[in-house]
């Protein structure tokens, strides 16, 4: 239970400090909203069956189911991966340290923040869904649901990595462009401004080993009304084992004696 | 019953090229309600042994038993019974929010001592009270003075009322002011409340007014401990400054040969630096000496030896030119440890040396302190 009242501390305060200044989680939305009011429209021109492997109708909500699973997942990655900075100055302002030295979990130093940026990603990807439907996009409420499902592991794996990666560095200067040589190809190879089938065999090839590929396709085939089949449980598998792995990887992180 | 007991506490840090012992190995014993200093110039590992007492950092050897836990056995234990203000400034600050509100951080620091909404907020008032910080607990911590934001961390420290406190250079980077206040706050910890008071300063005054004992820590080892006044007196004897009027050359070889008088140094600014061993008696001899042979003096100024002499002896240098070895710490990879503040804690310290025989003034505590602000 202390845990569990360690977590929520943690998370509480850190929720407190975010509705500060809600102004920042409008600002970072203005980013995918671009995207879809200037990218969006191009897609719409595409002939019939390039976006969904074949299989799709071409036109407006048919962009959009393609084009939004793969801004949500593009939010994600600029969204929670810049989470770091903040524990970077968090660490020089010795709030981690003060954190440290009370009998509070390590643990939960973590998790209330990861847990602070889950919300604001589902807030952001509810509004960016809502614009995505002004635009034009028609989906079935389960693939927005299922698809926020998805967010909220996202959101867990990339913020929990990039503060384990934020404090271990502890230098905005070494972790702005480590996070640039990450993002941009991960953003490249997970077909989220066109699909990756449109892409010659190596280039597919090389695509598999970003995790989001999945994810998004498996959005994607929410969207178009497929639930059952191997593609959505690949992207479930992906997206749960990606969580883990980075939920582990932070851990360790925080709970190392000198962080 | 000691709160501290420490054998054989050492330290290294591995970097890639060499290995540095920023803490050899270090014994200590401290009694409950002792106020305890923690002296050593920049780098010379008081924040390394601060953070493995408090579980920051783990020991590579040795054993301790903090506040009744077990250092290496149960740092939970120690960290619910423990208070830390880490240092304010170098590497990390002092551990408050800029975007937070002065209650916030209070009441916070509460629950991750896990203490109830009611007992958060009862805490969070008397340390307001205490502290001086009343009227400001609606004010974001950014808009403080620096003397207000040391005092909330200080009460930050405090909200479980733990009986031992460990504060990181509570008064670096202060003015004359708020130094002598903060003193007077750290005086009535103890008295008000018998809380153990383990701190650590690189200002020797700070050192000789506030506490009952002293470690001298230098290059990771404790070279010194006592009571200042114990220390003091391993400094044999006391120091004579005189001026005299013309004839100095010959003044200084009248007394160099006279059996009370230890040793003579002319000084750059023309007085004449005399060790002898019993200030008070060997007064009238010097005056008597000087008299027959019809030399005039125009000032005599008799002082007992300062922690700085204590820290010279002990260490063959002055705790005010600790620029190089610290530079030397910082560059060898101790960085990690907090300790090398480096540079600027350095220039800091030399910043504040003159305010320092200001604070010395106002504190007007021992007659020691008011000649070691005279002096300088």
């Amino acid at each position: 239970m202390t845990f569990v009242h360690d977590t929520l501390t943690v998370f509480n305060r850190q929720l407190r400090l975010s509705l500060r200044n809600p102004a920042w989680v409008v600002i970072a939305l203005m980013q995918p909203i671009l995207y879809l009011a200037l990218f969006g429209p191009l897609l719409t021109k595409l002939p019939a069956g390039t976006l969904d492997g074949g299989a799709g109708t071409g036109g407006t909500a048919d962009a959009y189911r393609f084009f939004v699973p793969g801004l949500l997942i593009q939010l994600g990655l600029f969204g929670s991966t810049f989470v770091g900075f903040a524990i970077i100055s968090d660490w020089r302002g010795g709030v981690i340290e003060r954190y440290r030295v009370t009998p509070v979990s390590r643990l939960s130093i973590m998790l209330g923040r990861v847990l602070r940026d889950v919300i604001v990603l589902v807030v952001q990807a509810v509004i960016l869904v809502l614009a995505g439907v002004a635009f034009g996009l028609r989906a079935p409420v389960t693939a927005v649901l299922l698809s926020l499902g998805f967010i909220v592991l996202v959101a867990v794996g990339l913020a929990s990595v990039s503060y384990a990666t934020a404090l271990t560095l502890k230098s905005e200067d070494a972790f702005a462009p480590m996070l640039n040589s990450v993002i941009v190809p991960l953003v490249l190879l997970s077909g989220i401004m066109l699909p990756m089938t449109l892409a010659p065999g190596w280039l597919q090839g090389v695509a598999r080993i970003s995790p989001f590929r999945y994810i998004i396709d498996a959005m994607r085939e929410a969207f178009a009304g497929h639930y059952a089949n191997t593609i959505m449980l690949e992207g479930v598998a992906v997206a749960f084992g990606l969580a883990l792995v980075c939920l582990w990887l932070g851990s360790r992180v925080f709970i190392k004696e000198n962080a | 019953m000691s709160i501290i007991e420490a054998q054989g506490l050492a330290r290294t840090f591995k970097s890639r090229k060499r290995t540095v012992e920023a803490v050899r190995g270090v014994d200590l014993r401290v009694s409950g309600g002792e106020i305890v200093g923690f002296l050593g110039p920049n780098g010379a590992g008081k924040t390394t042994t601060l953070r493995m007492l408090t579980t920051l950092l783990e020991p590579t050897a040795g054993t301790a038993t903090v506040a009744g836990a077990d250092l290496l056995r149960d740092p939970v234990g120690v960290r619910r019974r423990i208070g830390y203000v880490p240092q304010a400034i170098g590497q990390t600050m002092g551990g408050t929010d800029p975007g937070a509100l002065v209650e916030e951080e209070l009441h916070e620091q509460a629950a991750l001592y896990r203490l109830g909404k009611a007992d958060a907020r009862r805490r969070a008032d008397q340390l307001i009270a205490q502290l001086d910080l009343g009227g400001l607990d609606r004010r974001l911590v950014k808009t403080l003075s620096g003397g207000q934001r040391r005092r909330l961390e200080i009460a930050l420290g405090l909200v479980h009322e733990p009986s031992l406190v460990f504060l990181d250079e509570p008064t670096t980077g202060l003015d004359p002011q708020s130094r002598s206040n903060l003193w007077d706050h750290i005086r009535r910890l103890r008295s008000g409340m018998g809380t153990t008071v383990f701190l650590t300063t690189h200002y020797l005054e700070e050192a000789d007014a506030l506490c009952d004992r002293v470690f001298i820590i230098d290059h990771g080892v404790i070279v010194a401990e006592g009571t200042p006044d114990e220390l003091k007196r391993r400094v044999s004897g006391d120091v004579v400054i005189l001026q005299v009027n013309g004839a100095r050359q010959r003044a200084r070889e009248l007394l160099a040969a006279h059996d009370i008088v230890q040793d003579v140094t002319a000084t750059d600014d023309g007085t004449l630096r005399l060790n002898v061993a019993h200030g008070a008696e060997a007064l009238p001899v010097l005056l008597r000496v000087l008299d027959d042979a019809g030399v005039t003096m125009a000032s005599i100024n008799l002082s007992r030896p300062t922690l700085d002499d204590v820290f010279l002896t002990m260490t063959g240098r002055s705790l005010r030119d600790d620029s190089a070895s610290a530079r030397q710490d910082g560059s060898a990879g101790a960085g990690a440890a907090g300790d090398a503040g480096g540079s600027s804690g350095t220039a800091n310290a030399a910043a504040n040396a003159a305010a320092d025989a200001d604070a010395d003034a106002a504190d007007a505590g021992s007659a020691d302190s008011a000649t070691a602000g005279t002096r300088r």
